[in-house]
């Protein structure tokens, strides 16, 4: 999650690069066209350069390290992609697109796309409704609140490895707490373990993920929740409006840009899930939990197969890009607009 | 104004780019020669803690006493960390001079790549004495590293718990393993851990079984012609698959990892869980560091050969394991090899033995092997009348991994013993 928080970061400031560059394209464009202009106009052009130059100073540092550290990886890990290679020596073996067929007709691989695409309706499907539940209850006034949202908080605060590696241990066979626990009451837990029964294991991944990142999803709702203005409930309730028609009919609609924002990055990171799989199950037992980005690993670094290691880094890139872009269009795309622009559009439908 | 800017900028650019270069320079290691006329020897190994770790530094000091001008740069790391850190070595083309390989497809890799040393003249008393013990590291006759430790696969078992289930001797074939497995069941007690998790621990067993039910020549030529058409292969399959079903195995062992934490296929029969696992060398060792006392199982701890196989072609004898050798980079200093040379001294050998470091490879050394169970390891390895280096260093990792895999979903009852032959088949003629 971080390594999106990351992302995000440098989508934010690659983003104001663009309109930076864009504006100063449209201002270019104005003197480029000849177009018969104020005398003060041409003055200002000194300055528009200045500014010019002092955006591309200030922001130089971080194009630098999206260079070196984003599009260089990106860059190689598609040379890599069309050679046969060992991951020393010279690349000198190509053999063209033969690694993306070895890879999208891998069934291991295409398993772990399944996977994946579980993953991420399934942490929707569950979060969503959870999270909602505890961010409204959490945003009641009680005694204990903030001690209530820490301990929801706390797992996502937790290092993946050591929640994984806990987890691990708690869902061993006979000697796990989970199983000693259920033992207690007569129920057997499986005999190969939870982690241990190909048909349980990704579930029981999911069930650990949701534990994970509960926390997260509560916390966005309720920074969406302190948006939404209290004269809208005060309304509502002298209408005479019970508790579950405000939650219906205001909150949760006004809630809508945090859900969506939230989905994306639940999307994104269950693109992208690697840490919690390599611990608990390493994408076994049988591959029934393996994920695109553990292929790759055990590809790469295992089997020193760099090429169709890389080659399944590309295609995984795509995938999320493809995902991330149409997101963008189709859920986000409102939210992006400017609000009174949103409202003219509303009243032109009514 | 704008002069100042661009200045401002073209410095802040020139300061991140050295930065960051400065960054990457500092990680390539130190000169082999320098001016002054003193020799760095980088000397890369696994022994990164306690007596072992001591060991070695004193070794280098020995060496660097006799021979005047080298200075050895030790870097001691855990053996996981190593070999990342080699993988980024070799790619970097930025390798230590001396170094651990484990020998078959990994070291001709290597050699391809034109980063390993041929110590065949160089080292041609060593491999003398080493002999058959240095078959896995040669290459078309030449020989590329010299092996100090070589271990052979077996069960190690808890003598106790064999007794307490009325199991007076050793299994000798595979029905008697068979029925050991019946009978520690019977008093209550798993019979044998597995770490099938981490795949390798289970596809020993197909190894092993492959190593009984083939003839040597069928062995070798499998090496070397990357063909696993032999029918051999696939009756491999079917006695493993035999022994899944009996399920012998603990619980859980699909998930069970090898040797990480007191749950792992080590940690059940070091703390008495389990009566027996078939592992390397390494066993005792790493069974003791998953005790509380640091002992393991102790007294109780035996070992015994892998079973033989009714009607295999394979000699019973024959055993499966595998080791760890020093190689010498191809740009390193002569000086280099001297040192990889002292290593496999009677002196240097006998302390590595003392100090339970692993199994010496100097015929002189072996009687200072003080562990009765590993005394009684090395009494198989140097019996057998043939060595075979597991499967997954001698194919080499792509193959190696691919049938590891295909063996792991055999333990999970999704494969059989054609896929395995097929899945391995078909990894093989990619590499060819």
């Amino acid at each position: 999650m971080i390594r999106i928080v990351a992302q995000e970061v440098t989508y934010v400031t690659g983003a104001a690069a663009e309109t930076s560059a864009s504006q100063t394209e449209t201002a270019r464009r104005a003197v480029g066209a000849g177009m018969t202009e104020k005398p003060q106009r041409r003055r200002a052009k000194p300055a528009d350069r200045r500014k010019t130059l002092e955006i591309l100073f200030f922001i130089s540092p971080a194009l630098i390290l999206i260079a070196v550290f984003m599009l260089l990886p990106i860059i190689q890990a598609v040379r890599y992609s069309v050679y046969n290679w060992k991951g020393f020596g010279p690349l000198v073996d190509f053999v063209g697109l033969k690694n993306y067929a070895r890879v999208l007709q891998n069934e291991v691989f295409t398993d772990a796309m399944i996977h994946n695409l579980i993953i991420i309706g399934g942490s929707i499907a569950l979060q969503l409704p959870i999270g909602l539940g505890i961010a409204l209850l959490l945003n009641r006034k009680m005694k204990v609140q903030s001690l209530l949202r820490t301990i929801i908080f706390v797992p996502y605060v937790l290092s993946e490895v050591i929640a994984g590696v806990i987890w691990f241990q708690l869902l061993q066979p006979q000697y796990g707490v989970i199983d000693t626990i259920m033992s207690k009451f007569g129920i057997q837990g499986p005999a190969q373990g939870w982690l241990g029964t190909p048909e349980l294991a990704l579930w029981t991944v999911l069930a650990v993920l949701t534990w994970k990142y509960l926390g997260l999803a509560v916390i966005l709702f309720l920074a969406g929740l302190q948006g939404v203005p209290s004269e809208l409930y005060e309304a509502a309730e002298i209408d005479g409006a019970s508790w579950w028609q405000i939650q219906r009919k205001i909150t949760i609609p006004l809630l809508g840009p945090t859900l969506r924002t939230w989905g994306f990055l639940s999307m994104i990171g269950s693109l992208q899930l690697f840490d919690m799989v390599w611990i608990l199950t390493g994408g076994g037992p049988a591959n029934s939990t393996t994920t695109m980005a553990s292929f790759l690993v055990s590809e790469g670094t295992k089997r020193q197969n760099f090429g169709v290691a890389a080659a399944a880094s590309v295609i995984l890139f795509i995938v999320a890009l493809i995902l991330a872009v149409s997101y963008q269009q189709f859920v986000l795309k409102r939210d992006a607009q400017p609000a009174d622009e949103r409202i003219k559009a509303k009243k032109v439908k009514a | 104004m704008k002069s100042t800017s661009r200045t401002a900028k073209i410095l802040a650019l020139a300061a991140t780019g050295s930065l960051l270069f400065s960054g990457c320079a500092s990680g390539s290691s130190a000169q082999s020669d320098s001016a002054d006329g003193t020799t760095t020897i980088t000397w890369w190994h696994n022994s990164n803690n306690g007596e072992g770790k001591a060991y070695y530094e004193k070794v280098a000091k020995d060496f660097e006493a006799t021979h005047e001008g080298v200075h050895i740069e030790i870097q001691a790391m855990q053996h996981e960390d190593m070999l990342t850190k080699l993988d980024a070595a070799f790619q970097s083309g930025d390798a230590p001079d001396v170094y651990m390989e484990r020998g078959g497809g990994e070291l001709a890799a290597h050699v391809a790549a034109g980063l390993t040393k041929d110590l065949s003249e160089l080292a041609s008393d060593e491999i003398g004495f080493l002999g058959d013990t240095a078959g896995g590291w040669q290459i078309d006759g030449k020989t590329y590293a010299l092996p100090y430790s070589l271990g052979a696969a077996g069960f190690w078992y808890n003598k106790a718990l064999f007794k307490k289930a009325g199991i007076d001797k050793a299994p000798e074939t595979w029905q008697e393993l068979l029925d050991a497995s019946t009978k520690l069941k019977d008093a209550g007690i798993t019979p044998i851990s597995v770490g099938a998790g981490d795949k390798w621990p289970a596809a020993h067993y197909w190894y092993y079984a492959a190593v009984r039910e083939c003839a040597e020549q069928t062995l070798a030529d499998s090496v070397t012609n990357l063909d696993f058409s032999d029918q051999c292969f696939v009756k491999a399959g079917e006695d493993v698959d035999q022994l899944i079903k009996a399920e012998p195995f603990n619980a859980g062992f699909l998930s069970t990892p090898a040797q990480s934490g007191p749950t792992s296929a080590s940690g059940l029969p070091a703390t008495g869980k389990v009566a027996m696992e078939l592992a390397g060398h390494w066993e005792p060792g790493v069974m003791q560091g998953l005790t509380e006392d640091g002992k393991g199982l102790g007294d109780d701890t035996g070992w015994f050969s892998f079973p033989a196989i009714e009607g295999g072609a394979g000699n019973p004898e024959a055993q499966l394991g595998g080791g760890d050798a020093w190689a010498v980079a191809q740009d390193a200093p002569d000086e280099a090899v001297e040192f990889a040379k002292y290593m496999l001294s009677e002196k240097v050998q006998r302390g590595f033995a003392e100090l339970d470091m692993g199994l010496p490879t100097n015929p002189k050394a072996k009687d200072a092997v003080a562990d009765p169970a590993l005394a009684s390891m090395i009494d198989a390895r140097d019996k057998a009348p043939y060595f075979q280096l597991y499967f997954d260093t001698a194919f080499g990792a792509s193959i190696g991994g691919a049938m590891n895999d295909e063996i792991a979903l055999l333990f999970a009852g999704k494969s059989d013993a054609q896929k395995i032959v097929d899945a391995s088949q078909n990894a093989a003629d990619l590499e060819k």
